[in-house]
Parts: C-alpha cells; sequence; structure tokens
C-alpha cells in the first residue's frame, strides 16, 4: 500500500534578482520510490532539490510532505522527514569529528545522549564508518566523506533521502560503494545527478527537467534510452548503454 | 610583533590574560544577545579564511621585503567588533598553539595587541566615523590607512610597554620605541591598503555583505565602548605597574624599570664602544630627559667591580655549573632511554 | 616560511596529536593547566637566572618521550620561531655590559647572561606549547577549555577555525601555486594581485559558510551548537598535575643544580 510522500503542485520560484527558476513544477513521490532527477545545467535541479526540506520557499505552488504542507513554520518538521546530502561532503561534515557529525542531527532532534549514541553507532555501521568514529574530518578520504555525509542525514530517520552528485568527485571504487550503499537502503529515494549510469542503478523512475519545468517523467530504463530526449537536454546516452565499437581506440 | 614568554614577567602576563579573558567573555555575551545565527559558521570560516590569507605573501612596492595580511579591521568591518574581536583571538589562539608563534602566557597579551586595539578602538573610533556609509571608495581608503596605522601604532607601542614592564630586556625605552615604531607605521600602511582594496573588491561583487554587516554593528555600542575599553587599559597599566612594584622587592630587575621613571638612577657612565655610541642614540630618542629603562642590577652595585647580582661567589658558581650540566644531562638522559626502550617494544 | 612548509608543519603537528599514548590519554584539562603553571614558573625566574632553569627541561623532556613525538620535530620548530626573542634580547649584552663571574677565573658581561636566560626561557616555554598541541588534539583542547569556563560560542569559534583550517589552507595554496606558476619573478606577487586574490578567496569563504549553514539548518540547527560529551576527571589526571605541580614549586625555590654540584665535588674529594 502506497501513499502520497512528496508532493509539487504547480510550484513557482523567482530568485531576488529576478531569475524564474521553477516555472510550475509538479509530480508526486510515493511510499519506497527511488526517483532520478535529471536535467542540463542551469535547468533547475539544484532549485527543485532545495525546495524539497524547504531551504528554499515556493514563490508560489505548493509542497507537501507526507501531510504536512511547507511552510516558513513547518520547515522542522519537514526537515525531519526529508534528509538532503548535498553535494559537497565538506559542506556537511562542519564538527569536529565524525561522531560529533552524526550526532548532531539526532541532538538536534532533542534524543537523550544513549540514544543519539546508538543512532550514531548504527548510521556509521550502516555507511561501514564506524572506525571512523573519531576522526576529524579533514582526515578522511574523499569516499569517507561522501560515506559519513549520507551517515549525517539517515541518523536522523528520515522519510525520505535526497541527494545531490553524490559520487561527483569519487573515484570509481568510492562511487562504487555510495550506489552499493544506496540501493541497501530502504528509504525512498532522490537523486539528483549527471552521472546517468549511476541513475540507472539506483532509481527505478527518472525525471527530466529543463527550464525550470519537468519534460519527462516515467520508468529511468525508458528515459534514458530516449537519445533525442536526452541530447535536448544536453544529455548523452548512459555510458553502459552506449555500445562501444570493438576495435575503435581500444588498446591491444 | 608577536610578545614571547621569555620576555615577560607573570605579572604583566596574568594581568593582560586577565583583561583578555575578560574581554572574550564580555563579546562573547554582547554578541549572543543580537546574534544572527547565520554568522556563526561565517565567523569560524573566515577565522580559517584570515589565518590562511596570513600565510600568503606579497612583495611590497619599492622595498623587496614582503608583507603579510593582518586581518582585524577587514574583520570588524565584515563582521562588527564583537565578532571580529572573537574571530581574531581564535586565529591567534591557533597560531599560538601549531606555529608556537610567542608562547601561551604571551597569547593574552597578543590577543589584546592584535584584537583589542583594532577592534574596539581604530575600528569604532577612527574607521566607521571616517568610513561613513560607506559608498565612497576615498573615504574607505582614507579610514582603512589611518585605522591601520592607528591599530597597529597602538599595539606595537602595548609590546614596547609589555617588554619593559616585565623587565627581562636591557633594551632602553627610547631606542626600542625606534625600532618599532616606525616598522609598524609602514606594516600598518600597507595593511591600510590592502583593506581598503578587499573592501572595494567585496563591494564590487557582492554589496549585500557589507551592507549587511554595517546595520549590525551599532554605533551607540562604539560610544560605551569606549568607556569600558578606557577602563581596561587604565586597568592593566595600573595593575602592571603595582605588581610590578610589588615585585621589585625581588631581585628581578623591575625596580630598575618603576625606578627609572622617577629618574633615580643613572648608569655608570660608559665612554667608547658601542655601549657610548647607543647611549647617544637613546639620549637623543628619550623624550623624557634621564627616561629609559636601564639594567637595575647596575645601579646599586655600581660601585663594586665583580659580580653585579646577589650571592654569586665562584665556589656556588662552579657547583652550579657542575650541576646544571649533570641536570641537563639527566634530563635528557631520562628522554632517551623512554625512547629507546619505547623503540624496542614496538620494533 | 613558505605555504607549503607552513602547511605541512601544521599537518604533521595535527596527526600527531591524534595518537594514542599514555601522555595523550591524559584528560586535556589537566595538560593545559600543567603547561600554563609550567610558562608562569619558568618566567617567574629572575633576569639573571639561567642554571636554575635547567631541571625544567624534564617536563618537555618527558612529555616528548612518553608522548611518542619526534625531538628533532619539535627542536626545529623552536628555532624557527625564535627571531623576535633574540632580536631583542640580543641587545641585553649591548646595554649591559657590567662584568660578572660565572666560574673561577671566567667572566663575561651581565648581559649575555640575562641573553642567556631569555634563550633558555624560550626554548622551556615554546617547546612546552608545541607539546601542549603536540599530544593533545585541537578538539580536545577546545573541550577542555569548555569545561574550564570560556564561552561556549567562543569554543564553538574555535571548532570551527580548526575544522576549515586545512580546506581553507588548501584552496589559498592553490591560488598561491596558481599566482606563482604565471608570475615570473617578482611582478606578479605584488599588492594588487595579492588584494584579489584575498578578495577572491572571501567571497567563495563566504558561499562556503552559507552552504554550510544550510546544512546545518537541514540537520535541525537551532542556534546552539550541542555538545555530548561528560568526560570526568580520572585520578591519574589529577595526579599529573599535582606531581607536575609540586616539581615546578620545588626547582623554583631550591637551586637543585647549585646542591647536585656541590654534592658531586664533595663526593669527588
Amino acid at each position: 500500500m502506497s501513499h502520497h510522500l512528496l508532493e509539487f503542485r504547480d510550484v513557482r520560484f523567482r530568485y531576488p534578482d529576478g531569475t524564474e527558476a521553477l516555472k510550475g513544477v509538479s509530480f508526486l513521490i510515493t511510499h519506497g520510490e527511488s526517483v532520478g532527477i535529471v536535467g542540463a545545467n542551469g535547468a533547475g535541479k539544484s532549485t527543485l532539490l532545495l525546495h524539497m526540506n524547504g531551504h528554499l520557499l515556493p514563490t508560489s505552488g505548493g509542497v507537501t510532505v507526507g501531510d504536512v504542507p511547507l511552510r516558513k513554520e513547518t520547515r522542522p518538521e519537514i526537515r525531519r522527514k526529508v534528509g538532503v546530502v548535498f553535494q559537497n561532503p565538506d559542506d556537511q561534515l562542519f564538527m569536529p569529528t565524525v561522531f560529533d557529525d552524526v550526532a548532531f542531527g539526532p541532538l538536534n532532534l532533542g534524543l537523550p545522549p544513549d540514544r543519539v549514541r546508538e543512532r550514531v553507532h548504527a548510521a556509521l555501521r550502516q555507511v561501514g564508518a564506524l572506525t571512523l568514529a573519531d576522526k576529524p574530518p579533514h582526515h578522511l578520504s574523499g569516499g569517507e566523506k561522501s560515506a559519513v555525509a549520507i551517515a549525517t542525514v539517515i541518523a536522523m530517520q528520515p522519510d525520505i533521502l535526497v541527494m545531490d552528485e553524490p559520487a561527483s568527485s569519487l573515484d570509481p571504487k568510492a562511487r562504487r560503494a555510495v550506489i552499493g550503499l544506496l540501493n541497501s537502503f530502504a528509504h525512498s529515494k532522490i537523486v539528483a545527478s549527471h552521472d546517468l549510469d549511476l541513475i540507472l542503478d539506483v532509481c527505478a523512475r527518472c525525471l527530466v527537467i529543463r527550464d525550470g519545468a519537468i519534460v519527462a517523467d516515467g520508468p529511468a530504463a525508458e528515459i534514458l534510452s530516449d537519445a533525442t530526449l536526452l541530447a535536448e537536454n544536453n544529455l548523452e546516452l548512459p555510458l553502459t548503454l552506449q555500445g562501444r565499437p570493438a576495435g575503435e581506440g581500444t588498446r591491444r | 610583533m608577536h610578545m614571547a614568554d621569555a620576555l615577560l614577567s607573570p605579572a604583566v602576563g596574568v594581568t593582560f590574560w586577565a583583561g583578555t579573558i575578560g574581554t572574550i567573555g564580555y563579546a562573547s555575551k554582547k554578541l549572543k544577545e543580537h546574534l544572527d545565527d547565520r554568522k556563526i559558521p561565517l565567523m569560524g570560516v573566515l577565522g580559517a579564511f584570515i589565518f590562511a590569507s596570513q600565510m600568503i605573501n606579497f612583495s611590497i612596492p619599492g622595498t623587496g621585503s614582503s608583507g603579510h595580511l593582518g586581518g582585524g579591521m577587514i574583520l570588524a568591518v565584515l563582521l562588527g567588533p564583537h565578532a571580529a574581536f572573537l574571530v581574531m583571538a581564535s586565529v591567534l589562539t591557533v597560531q599560538a598553539l601549531f606555529f608556537a608563534d610567542g608562547g601561551l602566557l604571551a597569547l593574552g597579551c597578543n590577543i589584546w595587541n592584535l584584537g583589542i586595539y583594532p577592534c574596539f578602538v581604530a575600528y569604532p573610533l577612527i574607521y566607521k566615523p571616517l568610513a561613513g556609509d560607506g559608498r565612497s571608495a576615498q573615504r574607505i581608503l582614507v579610514a582603512s590607512l589611518a585605522s591601520g596605522i592607528v591599530g597597529l601604532q597602538m599595539g606595537a607601542f602595548s609590546v614596547v610597554l609589555q617588554t619593559l614592564l616585565s623587565g627581562k630586556t636591557a633594551l632602553p625605552f627610547g631606542t626600542f620605541l625606534l625600532m618599532m615604531q616606525p616598522i609598524h607605521l609602514a606594516i600598518g600602511i600597507v595593511e591600510g591598503f590592502v583593506t581598503a582594496g578587499v573592501i572595494h573588491y567585496v563591494r564590487a561583487a557582492r554589496p549585500e555583505i557589507l551592507d549587511s554587516s554595517a546595520s549590525t554593528a551599532p554605533l551607540a555600542a562604539g560610544i560605551s565602548l569606549r568607556n569600558v575599553l578606557i577602563g581596561f587599559v587604565a586597568l592593566a597599566i595600573v595593575t602592571g605597574g603595582a605588581l610590578s612594584w610589588f615585585a621589585s622587592a625581588h631581585p628581578d630587575g623591575l625596580e630598575g624599570s618603576i625606578a627609572k621613571v622617577t629618574g633615580k638612577r643613572e648608569l655608570p657612565e660608559q665612554e667608547h664602544g658601542i655601549p657610548a655610541a647607543l647611549k647617544s642614540v637613546q639620549e637623543k630618542t628619550a623624550f623624557l630627559p634621564g627616561y629609559g629603562f636601564k639594567p637595575p642590577a647596575n645601579e646599586p652595585k655600581a660601585k663594586k667591580e665583580a659580580p653585579s647580582w646577589p650571592a654569586v661567589d665562584a665556589g656556588t658558581s662552579l657547583s652550579g655549573l657542575i650541576g646544571g650540566v649533570l641536570v641537563l644531562a639527566v634530563a635528557f638522559g631520562i628522554g632517551w632511554l623512554i625512547r629507546a626502550f619505547r623503540g624496542k617494544n614496538t620494533a | 616560511m613558505s605555504f607549503e612548509a607552513a602547511y605541512s608543519g601544521i599537518g604533521r603537528l595535527d596527526r600527531l596529536s591524534y595518537r594514542d599514548t599514555v601522555v595523550h590519554r591524559l584528560d586535556p584539562r589537566a595538560k593545559v593547566v600543567a603547561t600554563l603553571l609550567f610558562v608562569v614558573v619558568v618566567v617567574s625566574f629572575p633576569k639573571y637566572e639561567v642554571l636554575s632553569l635547567f631541571p625544567f627541561f624534564l617536563f618537555p623532556v618527558l612529555m616528548a618521550a612518553l608522548g611518542d613525538i619526534p625531538a628533532g620535530f619539535i627542536a626545529k620548530k623552536v628555532v624557527v620561531v625564535s627571531p623576535f626573542a633574540v632580536f631583542v634580547g640580543i641587545f641585553n649584552p649591548l646595554f649591559d655590559p657590567s662584568t660578572v663571574a660565572i666560574a673561577p677565573g671566567v667572566s663575561v658581561s651581565a648581559g649575555w647572561v640575562s641573553f642567556a636566560s631569555i634563550l633558555v626561557k624560550f626554548a622551556l616555554t615554546i617547546s612546552a606549547a608545541l607539546l601542549l598541541i603536540a599530544t593533545t588534539s585541537f578538539p580536545g583542547i577546545c573541550r577542555g577549555l569548555r569545561r574550564l569556563g570560556l564561552p561556549a560560542l567562543f569554543v564553538s569559534q574555535l571548532l570551527f577555525l580548526y575544522r576549515y583550517l586545512f580546506v581553507l589552507m588548501e584552496e589559498a595554496m592553490r591560488v598561491v601555486r596558481a599566482r606563482d606558476m604565471r608570475s615570473f619573478g617578482k611582478r606578479g606577487a605584488g599588492v594588487r594581485v595579492f588584494v584579489r586574490i584575498v578578495g577572491t578567496l572571501f567571497l567563495r569563504t563566504v558561499e562556503r559558510a552559507e552552504r554550510i549553514y544550510g546544512a546545518m539548518l537541514a540537520r535541525g540547527f537551532r542556534g546552539d551548537v550541542p555538545s555530548m560529551r561528560r568526560e570526568a576527571l580520572r585520578p591519574s589526571d589529577a595526579f599529573f598535575v599535582l606531581a607536575a605541580g609540586c616539581f615546578f614549586a620545588l626547582c623554583r625555590f631550591v637551586p637543585v643544580p647549585q646542591m647536585i654540584g656541590r654534592l658531586v665535588r664533595e663526593l669527588a674529594g
């Protein structure tokens, strides 16, 4: 049985300098889905994501999470349900040690110290970073930082996990680890990325956004094999779908 | 320009630490009252920015020497005096620990010299009035220069005072001033230009940053601040002087400093050589005739030829030397043994 | 010191501070108090006292040896930061020429003795400060300072600064490298370029701060940075401070080297 989890109703957003970043975005995400969001640079992906946890408020239209409508006063409640992992882990890890970072969210939720400790250990174990608990963030590798950044959010046990470019600066091994991690989560997921192969591996559904509006919404496998649609959005077929002719440029 | 522990006496060091801690507490409390949450990460990251910027050097035109950024003024313009002071204090604390810039006791003096004067004196009393609403580039330049120069002059003078009140140096007041003030005048001018340049750059790129900070630095606070500040400085000087007076009962040279103020003692005249030359320089630069901080040990024993401090005779000295060498050998020997033992265990 | 050298120096000190030795495990408050006591006692020695300072070397030596901190590394850092103290101290021999006998038949100007005193005090106080950070992680020191009573707002500033120190240094280093690669000789390293570099770094810093603030809000931040640790002082910490304090007091008021030397001479006949 699925119910509405995240709903955008004709959301429009204009930045203070006048740029219209979202021009009537509407979609519905239900419980348990994993949805990718793709589009050209400047299409509005980041702006869209920033509305999901109330960092930005719509100029018109409405956002609802579960049964809570997004308003200035309901932001704290929304943030309990929607966990956002931003692109740069260095911006996300701002406490002196990994433990402190992962504990930040639960402590702000008002949990008592032993419950916080439980949540921290569970989250770190889930991302495979339990041994890093006492390290300062600047001693971590890129992959470790990404994993811990995810842990800081799942420690709050949100209903939805929203991620902006989760693997952009990672080496292939770390990237593969993040993909595996995401697939192991039971949360509903929204992933915005240029890495179409990652979207293909993680998401069942895909939204394409262009110039502040949704231009396609359907199964990821379909959308991401539509070369024309992708080309219109400054995108290419995922590498795994691009057949590489043998002999052309291959090494002997 | 940083004070060093080795030049300080406990009285001066502790006094300035007391003043610094008091100011940190005051600034924290004041800041918490009207704090915009966004400032919390901003202050911290700006501290890291100032720290990193201070490591970049640039060559000063016409001199061939290199300069560094101080940062107090820029911070005060962007964050207001209280926040700027806390950021400077944190930058200096990190420097004291990681770079061993001066030492832990001297940190109290350094935060005072490099934080209080730019943030609580130069900024409210010189920069703000001169810069006005911050729209004229010329006024900003004048304001930056004036406040940079004054702030650094005060800081340099403070170092001189702290060193001399501590009594560990034989450097006369006038000579020390002559060495410190002109250099810091040059540094202040450069800092003024750099400050104005950065403010100009930021105003061109993102003016809203400056406008928001201008509104959060209430000018009214500057007036009561000034009274508080004058109080602090007076307290520091009086306490430092009073404590030094008490300490002058001990043979550690401070009596000479205080006695000099009253102009009672004189150095035995040295006719030739470097001391004479320096003495003439000193006489020319002393702004009170006969004023200068001279080694105290000389006055009471001016009549004797030999040892100039009490209780030294050849016998004790030799024992002292032997014992001293032994003590050092034992101390370092213990260290070496521990390392060797540990090395064997971990090997 | 070049940017790169300074950066790696801090990096090394920072990594050393996270090791696990008996000294590292001492409570930060105990180490801060002991070090401050050490510094105050050392500088309380009179202007001309040199020999009686020697026993104090035991403190930094023990901290370094038991904390597994390379001695040469500390020594080099002490030397590197000595210029100001040396510069001021070197005038002592010039302005204090009255002679003094330090050993039978050997006399020297009092200024040299006070200069030597400054140097010894410098070596002691600076090495003690370095060993404090080498054996205590910076966040640990901050937590200790918070427990000792420093305002929470200031302490959280220190922690943020530390967290982003290396990030900002790397950013600055990249920009400086780019500048140096494109300036042949001194032309490029002038004030105008510096102002632009600093201005750019500043704006990037402000933008970063905004992103961090967004991340903080996303995890429920409402104005107070939460903290959880409640470490209690253990008997070993109290013992450490007490033992150190007694040793410092003893060496301050009892002329240990003199006594040892006299003993040796008596034994030698």
